[in-house]
């Protein structure tokens, strides 16, 4: 074509113009922590495994997420998902079923029989004491991490709490079972009814370079309660650790349950579930100030628990209890009024919180014990090298995902100090917060709620209360992840910009911007779903 | 072969022969006939493939010419005086992106007072478009014309009218001879577009130019029509020898051998003007006349030779700068600023006031004797003028001068 | 009851792109060989609507017709910043002509394509507001009533922004321009997507560049169909809106989600589907951020303007069924 002078130009021949240079503001990609992952205990990679899941590769999903937690079908039955809590869909419809997924992933696994992979041993013997959540974390990492592990535990049976103070119809013991055969799988001995007396000489016969204990708190605390000779008074962590026994506690009737935390309602419902035709839970406050989850007081209300609000018990008599009734001061502690009423019980069962059983630790120099805890440094480890803890025995929140995120942290630690080094924790990013989001771009899509099992058979059987999702169900709710402050490949920064000045690089390979042509007006940023752009001053 | 049609429909059939792939119609008079003989030709599949767009404006009938010629399509339209004007935006546009679209234009006058009659006022008006300008003298010609034309528009891929006078041509039955497809098929290659829309080599046209290179731009159109000045004779003799008749060109003299007085004209004033002077010829004047068939490009050399022996030139045109006087007479004397001889200025047959012979006859009388104002008007009512002017004198007011002048009148 | 695959994808189709859908579902702009018509290193400003939908649109297009595409051109800022000599922005064969004519030049081309048997290459008309509503409607008019076989696209952003923001007959009630410096009058408006329906062609939608999809959508629709179509996209303009470059899109989002600019599509004259709104916000929401209305909001606010304006977003709103029952 003879093109006339000027008046005709060649095909997308402005490439020759760098408007990059107008730019007074930069845009650059970044990774910002998801309220997710800041929230979880246990240190999952809750958005990362969400990513699989999302696109149905349920088994990466489930890889992903047991690099940091190797119970995710217990964790999704038991955890009280702090995640959930955090999340940031909470402020747009309602919280992603992070725990649901978990759980169906976690099930998942146990039905297609996946295992962990094996790594090759580096020599280190490490001794883990006790079977429970912090101790079996704490195995898995060691095990992953190359570490020939061995596993002392006092009781019969592995599982700690998650087998002994959780009633089964919140996790079925199939479950537990197959999740810790799992992680026994990975080569660790495990030593059953073999209480550790004395730690430093089974340190030393057993040629240990390490150990980590993580025995739990398992004594019921008492209180002083002036009491007749014929009541019958209990405490929750013995109720609970007999229905795995050959016979069940006997309850009587009437029960009444004092305390007013997560133990007390699981205590109540197993009551109801034995038999009892009333289950009472006497507790010194409100419902407001109640330790105990909601949902399950809401469970166990509807499985015909009962509750004293406001109520502490002065005296136990033969066949009844004597109730004095609280009021909540302007502080909000529980004082007493003087005014009295009479329960009729057939026994009393205090959840009143558990202790730590320190017999082990007698005669181990350095370690240091205050307030019934273990006291560790930031490295998990006692006042005494080569000895970490975690668990219920040190001092923080007891639940069984916090217990198995202090097991992994100790087990990196574990594994720097036998390497004489430190462990040094990848830095996260700023937090991603709700407003970085520009949430208009997320499809509506309220939560899914998990089945729930029949009334009548919850109060007459141990069988599983909350059901699972289907995978169609477990598919959708990973979908409604927003992916707070990590990118998702949504294209929209491609898209949008007006100067095609954004470079996509391929799935899973993000983007990049094209600074040559980038006039910095910030709409990629303006309208990136999930906040993984900012917009920087541009430096002369 | 031969045939006695009118010349609205001699243009419609050599148009047709030139096989335009995109006709453009919308009705004004005087041209009118022209798109309707098309519109016929094409409904009647002799032209073919042709598509005949019935559009809704003359600025929509250069468009539509525009983007077809862009696309690489032979393009054609035919207009006339307000329908010029309308469209004048789109003619500098065609002239400026360089597309050679071929149209026709039945001269006529330019209101107001609105007239549906000749004069050239409507071409004159767009000289400076960008566009070659051709006068045809006689219905022969403007039929020959547009085979030349679209000869000449695609070698320089520049647009082209043809001027042909309103009604004097368009209406009139003449005999004309018709080509046969043959013989324009052999003078007029298919079109080989310079430049063209197209996915296969897309190109941007029409770009925004700058003060960096608007200069260069316009030199460079200035250039090209320069250059047509050397193709238009090349095309007028091939178009001799293919069809044995004379037609273009830049300017033809008739009987200036020995003339002191050379008559300049445009278009169909030019077989009076010849007829005129024939008479003045027996009666021993020497006299003779310069049809000029090429407006634009002016050919200044054709011209200043056409004119090397006169001792006066007489202007004969069918318009005017209001304000200066002739258009064309202006051109002339620029042709030959060295030679220090009068140009007399005759305007004439404004708003298809007829020009006789006998006008014309007496007004050359008066310039060979140097015996004339330098800007005449033929027949002009002197008396009713002058009333009129006395009149604005005594009575300061505005408003349209015709219509005090038909108060005057009635 | 047949099988229901899950139908979520997290952002769906709101988003650009979206790695879970099936990749034939996925937007043009989302793919790694799009054509970018509209190319790096155009002049428009930072964050230009119109820069976007030419872009959104073009490449549809080419999408569509394996990119056999012919674009004319008016007058205006997208012919401005993208044309200028020496360097083009179009990757696709493309003329400008003149500032009234577009519609009409790309008849030509039709035409031309049409005698050359090229049934295959489609033709595109396209041009701001001013070129469309105000010194091209007779054109435009024309081109649909001959219903030639173009797609006219009129990118609206409301004034005349080339020359420094002046009033169009596309210019809303109350916003103020270089010519409205009071704010523009309350007049009847010119409502195109309207009168081209009237023409009664086969194809009419309106779009705007917060809804890529729907964008898409209608383009590739259009480009299936023969005869006269007209999209008119909403484009918004942070230079003659006076809100920041980055709130183009939530700009144009908001037009929608109030009521403000409905989006729909009809064929001969018929409304055939509406876009409905999400959820519906007040029209101060869309008006707030824009300078062009600051006078609405102070020195004092004029609550007797923004009752028209809302109850003209109302009537849209009732007109086209605009929320879902």
């Amino acid at each position: 074509m003879r093109k006339p002078f000027a008046i005709t130009l060649d095909p997308g021949s402005s490439l020759a113009n760098h408007t990059g240079t107008w730019r007074t503001l930069r845009p650059e990609y970044v990774d910002r922590l998801p309220p997710c992952n800041a929230a979880c205990p246990a240190g999952e990679n809750i958005q990362g495994w969400l990513w699989h899941a999302e696109c149905g590769d349920y088994e990466a999903a489930w890889r992903l997420l047991t690099e940091q937690n190797p119970l995710p079908a217990t964790m999704g039955r038991v955890c009280y998902n702090p995640c959930e809590s955090a999340c940031n869909r909470g402020a747009l419809d309602e919280a992603v079923g992070i725990n649901s997924i978990e759980r169906f992933l976690g099930d998942e696994a146990i039905k297609r029989g996946w295992q962990f992979e094996k790594n090759e041993l580096n020599g280190k013997r490490v001794l883990v004491v006790g079977a429970g959540p912090t101790g079996l974390s704490a195995a898995y990492h060691l095990a992953r991490l190359g570490h020939q592990v061995q596993v002392r535990e006092a009781g019969p049976l592995a599982g700690g709490m998650m087998r002994f103070g959780i009633p089964k119809y919140r996790l079925p013991r199939d479950v537990l079972d197959a999740e810790i055969a799992r992680i026994l799988a990975l080569g660790i001995e495990l030593k059953l009814n073999a209480k550790v007396t004395n730690l430093l000489e089974e340190k030393k016969n057993g040629n240990f370079d390490a150990v980590f204990l993580g025995v739990g708190a398992h004594i019921g605390k008492r209180a002083y309660i002036p009491a007749g000779t014929s009541m019958r008074m209990l405490d929750a962590v013995s109720v609970l650790r007999s229905m795995e026994g050959e016979a069940p506690p006997l309850l009587g009737r009437r029960v009444v349950v004092y305390g007013g935390g997560n133990t007390a309602l699981d205590v109540a419902r197993t009551a109801k579930r034995l038999g009892a035709t009333e289950s009472i839970i006497v507790y010194r406050r409100t419902r407001e100030k109640m330790p105990a989850h909601d949902f399950e007081l809401e469970e166990a209300l509807q499985e015909g628990v009962m509750v004293k609000w406001l109520s502490t018990i002065k005296q136990a008599g033969e066949s009844s209890i004597l109730v004095e009734k609280m009021r909540l001061d302007a502080t909000g502690f529980p004082q007493p009024t003087g005014e009295y009423e009479t329960l009729e019980t057939d026994s009393v069962v205090l959840a009143l919180g558990q202790d730590v059983d320190l017999g082990l630790l007698d005669g181990v120099p350095g370690l240091e014990v205050k307030d019934g805890s273990v006291q560790i440094g930031a490295n998990m480890m006692t006042g005494h090298p080569g000895v970490f803890a975690g668990g219920d025995m040190v001092p923080g929140e007891r639940t069984v995902t916090v217990a198995v995120g202090h097991g992994k942290k100790a087990a990196r630690h574990i594994d720097a100090w036998l390497r004489a080094t430190a462990y040094e924790k990848k830095p996260s990013g700023e937090p991603a917060s709700f407003d970085r989001l520009n949430p208009w771009y997320y499809s509506d899509a309220p939560k899914i709620v998990r089945p729930q099992l029949d009334l009548i058979r919850r109060q007459s059987t141990f069988d599983e209360v909350v059901g699972g999702l289907g995978e169609r169900n477990a598919l959708f709710e990973a979908r409604r992840c927003l992916s707070c402050g990590n990118c998702f490949e949504c294209d929209n920064c491609y898209g949008v910009c007006p100067d095609n000045a954004v470079i996509k690089r391929g799935p899973g390979k993000r983007y990049e911007f094209n600074y040559d042509y980038c006039k910095g007006c910030g709409l990629c940023a303006a309208e990136c779903p999930c906040g993984a752009i900012r917009m920087v001053p541009e430096a002369l | 072969m031969l045939k006695q049609i009118e010349g609205s429909r001699a243009v419609a059939e050599a148009v047709a022969l030139c096989r335009p792939e995109v006709i453009c119609a919308y009705p004004i008079s005087p041209q009118t006939h022209i798109v309707e003989a098309l519109g016929e030709i094409v409904s009647s599949g002799r032209l073919a493939p042709c598509e005949f767009v019935n559009v809704e404006s003359e600025f929509a009938a250069m468009s539509v010419a525009i983007g077809a010629s862009a696309a690489g399509a032979r393009a054609y339209t035919a207009t006339a005086s307000q329908g010029l004007l309308y469209m004048a935006e789109a003619l500098f546009n065609a002239s400026g992106l360089g597309l050679p679209i071929v149209m026709t234009v039945a001269n006529r006058a330019i209101g107001a007072p609105i007239n549906i009659w000749n004069d050239h006022t409507d071409t004159m008006s767009q000289r400076d478009c960008g566009w070659i300008q051709l006068f045809a003298e006689n219905n022969q010609e403007a039929l020959d014309l547009h085979v030349i034309a679209f000869r000449l528009a695609e070698e320089l891929s520049l647009p082209v009218m043809v001027c042909m006078d309103g009604f004097i041509l368009t209406h009139a039955y003449e005999r004309v001879d018709v080509p046969d497809q043959a013989q324009v098929d052999a003078y007029l290659p298919p079109f080989n577009p310079r430049q063209i829309l197209d996915p296969a080599e897309p190109v941007s046209i029409g770009a925004m130019v700058g003060p960096e290179a608007f200069m260069e731009v316009r030199y460079l159109a200035h250039a090209k029509q320069s250059q047509a000045l050397s193709l238009i004779p090349r095309w007028a003799g091939a178009f001799r020898q293919a069809f044995g008749r004379e037609a273009g060109g830049l300017a033809r003299s008739y009987r200036t051998e020995e003339a002191e007085t050379i008559v300049v004209a445009l278009g169909s004033v030019l077989g009076t003007l010849k007829d005129t002077v024939d008479e003045l010829r027996e009666s021993g004047g020497r006299i003779g006349v310069l049809g000029v068939s090429c407006f634009r490009p002016w050919p200044f050399a054709a011209v200043r030779e056409a004119l090397a022996g006169a001792q006066r030139v007489v202007v004969v045109e069918k318009g005017m700068a209001v304000g200066v006087g002739g258009i064309v007479s202006n051109n002339v004397r620029t042709a030959i600023s060295t030679r220090p001889i009068p140009v007399y200025d005759v305007v004439a047959g404004l708003g298809g006031r007829p020009i006789t012979k006998a006008s014309l006859a007496a007004v050359l009388q008066r310039a060979m004797t140097d015996d004339l104002e330098l800007t005449t008007f033929l027949d002009l009512d002197r008396a009713l003028v002058e009333k009129v002017l006395r009149k604005e004198r005594e009575v300061r007011r505005s408003g349209p001068i015709a219509e005090q002048v038909l108060k005057l009148k009635g | 009851m047949t099988f229901q695959p899950v139908k979520f994808y997290q952002t769906g189709t709101f988003t650009v792109g979206n790695r879970l859908l099936p990749a034939e579902t996925r937007s043009v702009q989302a793919n790694m060989r799009r054509t970018n018509s509209l190319n790096s290193g155009h002049r428009a400003c930072q964050g230009c609507g119109e820069a976007l939908g030419a872009r959104y649109a073009i490449d549809a297009a080419m999408h569509a017709t394996e990119n056999r595409l012919i674009a004319a051109n008016a007058t205006g800022c997208l012919e401005v910043f993208s044309t200028p000599y020496p360097e083009t922005s179009w990757q696709i064969p493309w003329i400008h002509s003149l500032f009234g004519n577009a519609a009409a030049v790309a008849t030509g081309i039709a035409a031309a394509l049409k005698v050359k048997g090229r049934s295959d290459v489609r033709v595109i008309a396209q041009g701001g507001d001013g070129g469309t509503t105000d010194i091209g409607f007779a054109c435009l008019s024309g081109m649909f009533e001959r219903n030639d076989d173009v797609l006219y696209i009129c990118y609206d952003n409301e004034a005349y922004m080339n020359t420094g923001v002046q009033r169009s007959s596309a210019t809303p009630p109350a916003a103020r321009t270089a010519t409205t410096t009071l704010g523009n009058s309350f007049n009847q408006g010119k409502n195109l997507p309207w009168i081209a329906m009237a023409h009664g062609i086969p194809y009419v939608a309106t779009a705007t560049i917060a809804e890529l999809r729907d964008l898409e959508a209608k383009v590739e629709r259009a480009m299936h169909v023969r005869g006269a179509r007209y999209l008119h996209i909403f484009v918004s303009c942070p230079l003659g809106w006076g809100h920041p470059a980055d709130q183009s899109i939530r700009i144009a989002r908001l037009a929608k989600e109030t009521g403000l600019f409905p989006v729909f599509e009809a064929e001969h004259g018929e409304v055939t589907s509406v876009s409905k709104i999400r959820k519906k916000l007040p029209v101060t929401d869309y008006l707030k951020p824009q300078r062009r209305f600051a006078h609405l909001f102070s020195p004092e606010v004029r609550t007797d303007l923004i009752a028209r304006i809302q109850e003209g977003a109302d009537r849209n709103v009732r007109k086209f069924g605009l929320i879902e029952n």
